[in-house]
């Protein structure tokens, strides 16, 4: 079995992994199913009349302006999930991009570009992303998604970077360049490779990061815009209706809690699954 | 004939706290084509690094000395830059290391790595490519050799993986192996099946071998010729048979005390005194006089090599007086 096959199987024998793909699964299948078989989550059907408590036509109630909650926690998983997905794999590959050249050159370019991260780590991610939010108002999904990503690298690169350290000092890199093996063949083919796991681990964790970053910048109202759901979104409308309907808000927060927990657990699986030290 | 490899007085050093050291320092040998030559020396001595420096890898800080030069056949090999380079390194000269634990890359399978050798320096198509690999993995004794294309190294028992990296060596063809302490990490009934390995190679390629080894037991029929390095110096060199009927410098005839003997009578192992002295502590003149049982007069003065014989050479004054 190929390796990456023995640290998929690896997971799925840990309970905590097999609990967060089952839970991560189920929401995925929610975000794609949802739009298809629910009511749209921004109708209006009876705005007198919001607030309602579960029932067999709304199983998670409806809000303050009567939309369907479950349609809003499963377009908001769409958007949420999908926000994670995209900028993580970002921050994935840009990071993993800088430390394999930073690790490989050495020298200057390692100094610089590490003194760069050093720098850039200083500074909070939400601050970043404040700052850029304060001078953008109702900010593009798509900007709002790369902004994400490109200030979710840093820890990455020097991640890859330590990685790359070890590797490169590997007999099979010697062995690769004794038989002609140019930087690129070496970087891509013989030194990525072998930092997947700990790149595997970041992801999954990093999907949690941003999901909890997205949900708390669009309870600031600075996120996703309405009438884009969201899940933060759904608990900052949902605060003035939060002792009237609770259910408004319960479940967004329950979304964002299983959804982070489940990346969390699959995160921990893998780790433990790549390096039998840990576990 | 001139020698396929040539390599004449090779000085390598490298800067450290307390200036430089030249852990190798004025090697010079031949390599016929078809021929082994062996590097014989302890840990420290510079074989390994001597066998770097042919391809250009000598780890940094390292430095080549740019009096050193090392000839392939018409090509200078330490000039060579880039794409020149590379295209010597596997394609002209091949290399296996030590460890065959740590010389393969875990993530991909054999068949891959082998693959990777052809179609980095053949412009052939991939399958051409893993047909290839499947039969140097036939060649180098590896039974199957279909099934096992598709094995991942950590599913390969030592001496395997050894083969595999021969095969990945010679994938490219090259005019020359070096074989860098090839049987080293491997038990003893393996390491005379790998040494089989490369003679029958040797011979159907008419490839040259030079062999890197602490082992004087494995160097006996296997190779033409032995050179003895001793702190960053070569100070014996003959055909294996004269150098093992007359071992003429006293590190050699060290060596040779210090390891058991089937034959005749039964003595006690002499070992060298001492340890090898590390290059910051090499003395002046003679390298081996702290540890030598002899002690020529003249030894404070470095000793050239000089002839002993027919073809043989030691860097010790004692040979003046045998010839």
């Amino acid at each position: 079995m190929s390796p990456a096959g023995a640290l998929l199987r690896a997971v799925w024998r840990r309970m905590s992994g097999r609990i967060g793909v089952v839970v991560l699964a189920a929401m995925i299948t929610g975000a794609v199913a949802g739009p298809f078989v629910l009511p749209s989550p921004i109708a209006q059907p009876d705005i007198e009349h919001g607030g309602r408590p579960p029932s067999l036509a709304h199983p998670m109630g409806t809000d303050q302006l009567s939309r369907d909650v479950l349609a809003r926690v499963a377009g908001g998983a769409r958007v949420s999930l999908s926000v994670a997905a995209i900028a993580v794999a970002m921050s994935i590959g840009v990071g993993a991009l800088v430390g394999l050249f930073a690790g490989y050159k050495g020298g200057a370019v390692d100094a610089v570009a590490m003194r760069l991260v050093d720098a850039a780590l200083a500074i909070p991610r939400l601050f970043l992303l404040l700052l850029l939010l304060a001078l953008w108002e109702r900010i593009p999904l798509v900007v709002f998604i790369v902004a994400v990503g490109a200030t979710g690298w840093f820890g990455t690169s020097r991640l890859v970077r330590g990685e790359v350290l070890r590797l490169r000092e590997s007999e099979y890199v010697a062995a690769a360049r004794a038989l002609g093996g140019g930087g690129g063949r070496i970087m891509f083919r013989h030194l990525l490779p072998n930092a997947i796991g700990p790149l595997l681990v970041a992801a999954t964790l990093g999907v949690g990061d941003v999901i909890l970053l997205e949900a708390g910048l669009s309870f600031l109202g600075l996120g996703i815009q309405p009438p884009t759901p969201s899940w933060g979104g759904m608990i900052f409308d949902a605060r003035e209706v939060l002792v009237t309907a609770p259910w408004a808000s319960v479940f967004p927060a329950l979304a964002i809690t299983l959804t982070v927990l489940a990346a969390n657990l699959i995160g921990d699986a893998l780790r433990d699954a790549a390096d039998p030290r840990s576990a | 004939m001139t020698p396929l490899l040539e390599v004449r007085d090779l000085r390598i050093s490298f800067p450290t706290g307390g200036g430089r050291i030249t852990p190798v320092d004025g090697v010079s040998f031949a390599l016929e084509r078809g021929r082994t030559l062996a590097l014989v020396g302890e840990s420290g001595c510079g074989k390994s690094l001597t066998s770097l420096a042919v391809l250009q890898l000598v780890p940094a800080p390292g430095v080549i000395d740019p009096s050193s030069r090392i000839r392939l056949g018409d090509t200078d090999l330490l000039a060579l830059r880039g794409e020149a380079l590379r295209e010597v390194r596997g394609r002209r000269i091949g290399m296996i290391f030590q460890d065959p634990m740590t010389s393969l890359n875990p993530v991909f399978t054999v068949g891959d790595q082998i693959a990777e050798g052809i179609l980095a320096h053949f412009d052939v198509p991939r399958r051409e490519a893993m047909a290839r690999a499947e039969r140097l993995v036939g060649e180098v004794g590896i039974g199957d050799a279909k099934a096992r294309l598709t094995a991942y190294p950590h599913q390969l028992s030592g001496g395997m993986r050894q083969r595999v990296m021969i095969a990945i060596a010679l994938a490219a063809e090259p005019e020359i192996l070096i074989a860098d302490e090839p049987t080293t990490a491997l038990d003893v009934t393996v390491q005379a099946q790998i040494l089989e390995v490369l003679d029958g190679l040797r011979e159907s390629r008419g490839m040259a071998v030079l062999l890197i080894t602490h082992d004087l037991g494995i160097v006996a029929g296997r190779a033409d010729r032995v050179a003895v390095m001793y702190a960053g110096q070569i100070v014996e060199e003959a055909p294996t048979a004269e150098l093992f009927e007359r071992p003429s410098h006293p590190y050699t005839q060290g060596l040779f005390a210090s390891v058991p003997r089937l034959e005749g009578p039964l003595s006690r192992l002499t070992p060298i005194r001492g340890t090898v002295p590390p290059p910051t502590a090499w003395p002046a003149g003679c390298r081996f006089r702290p540890r030598c049982p002899i002690v020529h007069p003249r030894s404070e003065t470095m000793p050239p090599l000089l002839d002993v014989g027919p073809d043989h050479r030691m860097r010790c004054w004692l040979a003046e007086g045998e010839t």
